[in-house]
């Protein structure tokens, strides 16, 4: 069963009456809906298209966070052969929050890593809603120093809400985790392509998104920190997310105006979770194509592209 | 108007500020709840005498304390957008800004500095609490990267006091944009075979523990200071229970290997530049006791007669005291 946000109420009543006729005319041999059927899957199909061709900042935060929503698994699943997961930091634990690994991506090897939210209850508890430790970074890091040392192009799919505030995280370094990785990230002498397919949460996400390409699912958001958070410590009033949302500017559109990501891959109408084979086939054509543009480029070059990027990153015009 | 505002402005408060300090202000130590002169703190580095507390000191403060003969050239922060976001919340951030760059006389939450310790030519940045709280901007961002290349320009080291509550939230994602961008720069400076010493002071926490400060050559911390990425009070609510005394205190990261030394203020001098003359394979200086280089200067340079430094900051580099539960915030 879909669930439905709140400010898709209208398409879930037309869906909802859809699915009642529909009930009916099996039961009722004499009814002609066929037309009327048509006509409100129309109608439908409209609203769904008008309320998402205008979601506001906080709508596509719950877009971003929909429990529905393709996650990690999803996409590994559809679009890459012969994944092999590791475990393990090699120094305290294994974090399932983030999974990382080899496959193949149309006969490629790549390296993929990202954070996995879980799908139901009880995946959700394994992997800790996406929220990972330093151990997770840690793993991370490991396996980009495999991925350099066999020459294979790394592909992260970031979807956190933030790093986990834990008393064990912090204990066991959730900072120097968190830089490590990044530093890892930009070091890397193969390519490397960040998608962030639901929540870039601050912190937690850029410890793995510091490629020489980002791109963003179109209603994906990127931030420094929650609207939620955010509006209570700046508004003093968490209740204001909603303008949050709005101010710090975490859409994608946003994001690459400001130069912070280099595109954005468009989702099907109603977001991705109402047609998951479509976003990860069209995610499948971005990786295709990064592989693509980034092949034969030595590694020194890849170094200093990516570092050249970042080091941009602010210069804006006033 | 902006030379106005951003100069003349400052000058006049800073003018004004000194004036309104009164011969006569007592601190609270925020430890003990010790009355302390005001100007015996000053002497003393803004270190609680007989607690050992170590307050806050202001970034100008904390150079001339830490470079030879208290003198040092001040390098000019690059000048790049300012509110990329048009952010407001409770008031709006331009506004933010000009009040901070008045009341500090900083043009962001970062001052760097060419100067000599113990005969080392080094460059340093500071980053100042009062400035929005340390915060991490574009601004403070590309300050750091500019102290970094102007270090490996002149094969120099590089050292960074940090203080800071995060990223600054009101410039969004370009804030957290930052945490890569010095990393990269970092990794510049280590490629270049270049030492970079972090000096960890009260408070440095969320992203900016996440990236530079974090990825130094050498650790070290001052005495009680909070150093952490979560807040204490996420925390707390995330797992439900009270966090243990001494939680994401420089002697708790101590113990829990995040940081190398815990070093008492007075000490910074003598230890970082020993380890910068090793690291640049250079003699050693000829004084390495902190209190002696220190007394030296002062009788040189200024104009009022110091006191001595005495036992209790001897004792601190080596005291493990239980780390202070308050702090000033």
């Amino acid at each position: 069963m879909l669930s439905y946000l709140d400010f898709e109420k209208p398409v879930a009543e037309l869906e909802g009456k859809i699915a009642e006729l529909k009930n009916l005319s099996t039961e009722e041999e004499a009814v002609p809906t066929e037309e009327e059927l048509a006509r409100l899957q129309m109608k439908a199909d409209e609203a769904l298209r008008d309320i998402y061709k205008k979601l506001t900042p906080m709508q596509k935060v719950q877009v971003a966070r929909h429990p529905q929503r393709p996650h990690f698994s999803a996409y590994v699943k559809d679009l890459f052969s012969e994944f092999i997961p590791l475990s393990g930091d090699r120094q305290y634990g294994e974090d399932a929050a983030i999974q990382a690994g080899f496959a193949r991506f149309k006969g490629t090897p790549i390296a993929v890593i990202g954070h996995e939210k879980g799908d139901d209850t009880q995946s959700r508890l394994k992997h800790n809603f996406g929220s990972a430790r330093p151990e997770g970074y840690r793993k991370a890091v490991r396996i980009m120093d495999l991925a350099d040392r066999f020459n294979i192009p790394v592909i992260y799919l970031v979807d956190t809400a933030g790093a986990f505030p834990g008393l064990g995280a912090e204990e066991r370094g959730q900072a120097e985790a968190i830089a490590r990785s990044t530093e890892k990230c930009l070091d890397l002498g193969v390519p490397n392509l960040a998608i962030i397919i639901g929540e870039g949460g601050s912190g937690g996400a850029i410890a793995i998104a510091s490629a020489n390409r980002v791109l963003m699912l179109e209603h994906a958001i990127y931030s420094v920190i929650s609207p939620e958070a955010g509006a209570s410590i700046l508004f003093r009033d968490a209740g204001r997310a909603k303008d949050m949302a709005q101010a710090q500017k975490i859409t994608a559109k946003d994001l690459l105006e400001f130069k912070v990501i280099d595109g954005i891959i468009t989702e099907p109408v109603g977001g991705a979770h109402r047609n998951k084979e479509q976003i990860i086939n069209s995610v499948g054509k971005e990786i295709e194509k990064f592989l693509q543009d980034y092949k034969n480029i030595p590694p020194e070059e890849i170094r200093i592209m990516r570092e050249k990027k970042f080091l941009k990153m602010g210069e804006l015009e006033n | 108007m902006n030379w106005i505002n951003n100069i003349v402005r400052p000058k006049i408060r800073s003018f004004l500020n000194k004036r309104e300090v009164a011969d006569n202000l007592w601190v609270k130590c925020p430890q003990s709840g010790e009355m302390i002169f005001h100007r015996d703190l000053e002497a003393n580095q803004w270190v609680v005498p007989n607690s050992g507390y170590h307050m806050k000191i202001k970034s100008s403060e904390r150079l001339k304390n830490f470079l030879d003969n208290g003198e040092y050239e001040e390098i000019e922060l690059p000048r790049l957008v300012q509110d990329p976001l048009k952010f407001r919340d409770l008031k709006r951030y331009s506004d933010r800004l000009k009040e901070h760059r008045n009341k500090t006389g900083l043009y962001d939450a970062i001052l760097l500095a060419k100067g000599n310790l113990l005969g080392q030519a080094v460059i340093v940045a500071v980053q100042d609490f009062d400035f929005i709280a340390g915060s991490l901007s574009i601004a403070a961002g590309a300050a750091i990267v500019r102290g970094i290349e102007t270090a490996i320009e002149n094969k120099l080291p590089f050292i960074i006091f940090t203080a800071s509550g995060g990223a600054r939230m009101q410039e969004g994602i370009l804030s957290l944009m930052q945490l890569p961008k010095t990393t990269v720069a970092v990794k510049r400076l280590k490629r270049a075979g270049l030492p970079y010493i972090v000096v960890l002071t009260n408070p440095t926490t969320g992203g900016v523990t996440a990236s530079y400060a974090m990825l130094g050559d050498v650790h070290i911390a001052e005495p009680g200071a909070l150093i952490g990425f979560a807040g204490a009070r996420v925390i707390e609510q995330t797992i439900r229970e009270k966090l243990p005394e001494g939680f994401q205190r420089s002697e708790y990261l101590l113990e829990h290997g995040m940081v190398d030394m815990v070093v008492h203020r007075h000490k910074l001098r003598d230890v970082i530049g020993s380890l910068i003359l090793m690291f640049m394979n250079k003699p050693a200086a000829k004084k390495t006791d902190a209190n002696l280089s220190i007394e030296n200067e002062k009788s040189k340079s200024s104009e009022e007669e110091k006191k001595p430094e005495d036992k209790p900051a001897d004792n601190n580099l080596a005291n493990i005291q239980p780390p202070p539960v308050a702090h000033a915030e």
